[in-house]
């Protein structure tokens, strides 16, 4: 029976099951990508991995959208929600930055590519 | 007026920060005024905030009237006020040193103050998510601000800045989330309460201590995860390294010390010890690689960077250790590091422009065409190797101190050995400067020099930031008593 317990819980988590999957694949790319625009991307993936997080953790069974009605609780936690809003505008400007910053490396050095850039850099 | 100094002080830069833009379309050259009048009103608010903590004790403030632990809250303790002044000093010298230094385009004065809100907005923060989006105000003016060197590869140095920074600061944001699903709360003296409450053995206390430091060492740049710190420092223009290297590393070193003390406290650090000899160990670590990559560079910026990754171990284990007398020490030196290694890398810019010496073998004998920039440089290599009466010997003097009464005797030997250490990279750049024969001629320097004129202001500012690295042996008294509006500390 208790067993059982622990299935179910496991199977009612994939929320979580996706946060590490978004996690895992976006710091992979960080590392393993050499081309400087499928690193942000994977930035951008990881960041997307924590939102996740943060929206699952505000959920709870049977709660409300947070917006005060006759019928009332349970409501879900509205602070994750906001916090996410303001993360992600965060994200969004360092994505504009990240990708500015390409544009230029690209114009100066005519590539992508990290290691033929790493060999520019050096000479 | 008077109540609402906290909140001021970071409004106050970032609405000057929109002026310069604003003013891009009539006139070109109005930035370095603005953020002239915009930091000499910051100093002026630090000092009255400085003057209030002094005499009337810890300072918070309700922004927008939502009381804590719900709304987000302002504290102003001795730990934060002192960082506030040392933002807008430093901001202030920096400024001098960029009249001439340039770079001299209103943006560049936006994200200079920018930053300057940042860094603000850390140092007096109350809330754990409210410390994020300033983490990130800063990280995005400092990458920024290395960008805007002149040649390409100063983007290289932002990008891989960027991209490594972004990674540290989502880890904390993560470690937030942990914090949160443990306790509902973000306000940081709430979650001192709450996260006991919770049992300091619980998973997700340690999964957000663990994700929270973690990130933060990131920014502080601790060895291994120092790889963006030497490029960015060594490619950006020598008023954004000299400001850089004395500020943002600082203050997300101070950040460490307020997760420490004000979120998971000392008792924290006592039930698990785990956590503090962890912490101590990527200090140590941090300290004799800092040092060993430091003697093995030729250029003399990079030498100075990989010096600040072993600086910040000595800051680090001394926060760690956390009896009153180490954190004595650990504030001191950090403190001290911003004054002398801000003021090391203007030397090192004024030395370049005056002799087109930018490495080790460059330095030698040019101490006699410069002999102001050189003097100095010697005088804070010095006061960074910690000969007294020099600020960087009180730090050492303090750390090492607090680590023989915690009985953390290899932490003493790492501390000990990092002076040598210290020596070892400094000493053989002052004997350059003074004794050996100069390897550049007198002509190629002036071809090289000629474009960039060295002007009164940046010697002051160097002279000064030497002046000061003996002279705030004097404030540590100021200091000690200005840290006692902190939470308990342990006593061993």
């Amino acid at each position: 029976m208790n067993e059982l317990l622990q299935l179910d819980l496991l199977a009612s988590r994939y929320n979580y099951y996706a946060v590490v999957l978004l996690l895992g694949i976006g710091l992979y790319t960080v590392v393993e990508s050499p081309n400087l625009v499928k690193k942000v991307i994977g930035m951008n993936v990881f960041q997307t991995g924590i939102f996740l997080f943060f929206i699952t953790l505000a959920y709870r069974t049977g709660g409300n959208p947070p917006v005060v009605t006759e019928g009332g609780g349970p409501y879900v936690s509205p602070l994750p929600h906001v916090l996410i809003l303001t993360a992600i505008v965060v994200g969004v400007s360092l994505t504009a930055v990240a990708l500015a910053l390409i544009v230029r490396i690209y114009s100066e050095y005519g590539t992508l590519d990290e290691e033929t850039l790493e060999q520019l850099y050096y000479d | 007026m008077i109540e609402h100094l906290p909140v001021l002080l970071v409004v106050l830069p970032i609405v000057g920060g929109t002026l310069p833009l604003v003013a891009s379309f009539y006139t070109d050259r109005i930035g370095w005024y603005v953020a002239t009048a915009a930091m000499l009103c910051h100093t002026v608010l630090a000092g009255l905030l400085g003057w209030t903590v002094w005499t009337d004790g810890v300072v918070s403030y309700a922004v927008g009237g939502f009381a804590a632990p719900y709304g987000i809250e302002l504290v102003v303790d001795g730990l934060s006020v002192a960082l506030v002044a040392l933002v807008s000093v430093v901001s202030l010298g920096v400024l001098a040193y960029a009249r001439s230094a340039g770079p001299r385009s209103n943006a560049f004065y936006s994200q200079f103050l920018l930053l300057a809100t940042g860094l603000t907005g850390m140092s007096i923060t109350g809330d754990v998510f409210n410390l994020y989006v300033f983490l990130e105000i800063t990280g995005l003016a400092a990458y920024g601000l290395v960008a805007s060197g002149r040649e390409a590869n100063a983007a290289v140095a932002a990008l891989k800045y960027l991209i490594v920074g972004t990674i540290g600061a989502s880890l904390y944001l993560l470690g937030v989330g942990y914090a949160l699903a443990a306790t509902g709360t973000l306000n940081m003296a709430d979650l001192a309460d709450k996260l006991a409450a919770v049992g300091y053995d619980s998973t997700l206390v340690l999964t957000a201590f663990g994700l929270m430091v973690g990130g933060l060492t990131v920014k502080v740049a601790l060895f291994p995860l120092h790889t963006w710190q030497p490029d960015a420092y060594a490619n950006a223009p020598d008023t954004v390294s000299a400001y850089i290297s004395a500020l943002v590393s600082t203050v997300s070193a101070y950040a460490l010390a307020r997760l420490l003390f004000s979120v998971f406290t000392v008792q924290f650090l006592d039930a698990v010890p785990v956590a503090q000899w962890a912490l101590l160990g990527l200090a140590c670590v941090s300290i004799v690689a800092g040092s060993a990559l430091a003697v093995s560079q030729s250029s003399v910026q990079r030498m100075l960077a990989y010096s600040s990754v072993s600086q910040f171990g000595l800051v680090v284990a001394g926060f760690t250790i956390a009896t009153p007398i180490a954190v004595v020490g650990a504030t001191v030196h950090l403190v001290g590091h911003a004054v002398m290694k801000g003021g090391l890398f203007a030397a090192s810019g004024i030395i370049e422009r005056r002799t087109g010496a930018t490495t080790v073998g460059g330095y030698a004998g040019m101490a006699a065409r410069t002999p102001l920039a050189a003097g100095s440089f010697a005088v804070l290599a010095l006061a960074m190797v910690g000969v007294p009466p020099a600020v960087g010997f009180v730090g050492k003097w303090y750390i090492v101190v607090g680590a023989v009464e915690a009985n953390a005797w290899p932490v003493v030997a790492v501390l000990l050995a990092s002076t040598l250490l210290t020596l070892a990279y400094f000493a053989r750049l002052v004997e350059r400067l003074y004794f050996a024969e100069p390897t550049i001629r007198e002509e190629t320097a002036v071809a090289d020099g000629g474009d960039s004129p060295v002007s009164t202001g940046m010697i002051t500012v160097v002279v000064a930031a030497a002046v000061l690295a003996v002279a705030l042996t004097a404030a540590v008294p100021a200091i000690e008593q200005l840290l006692e509006t902190l939470p308990p500390l342990l006593n061993q």
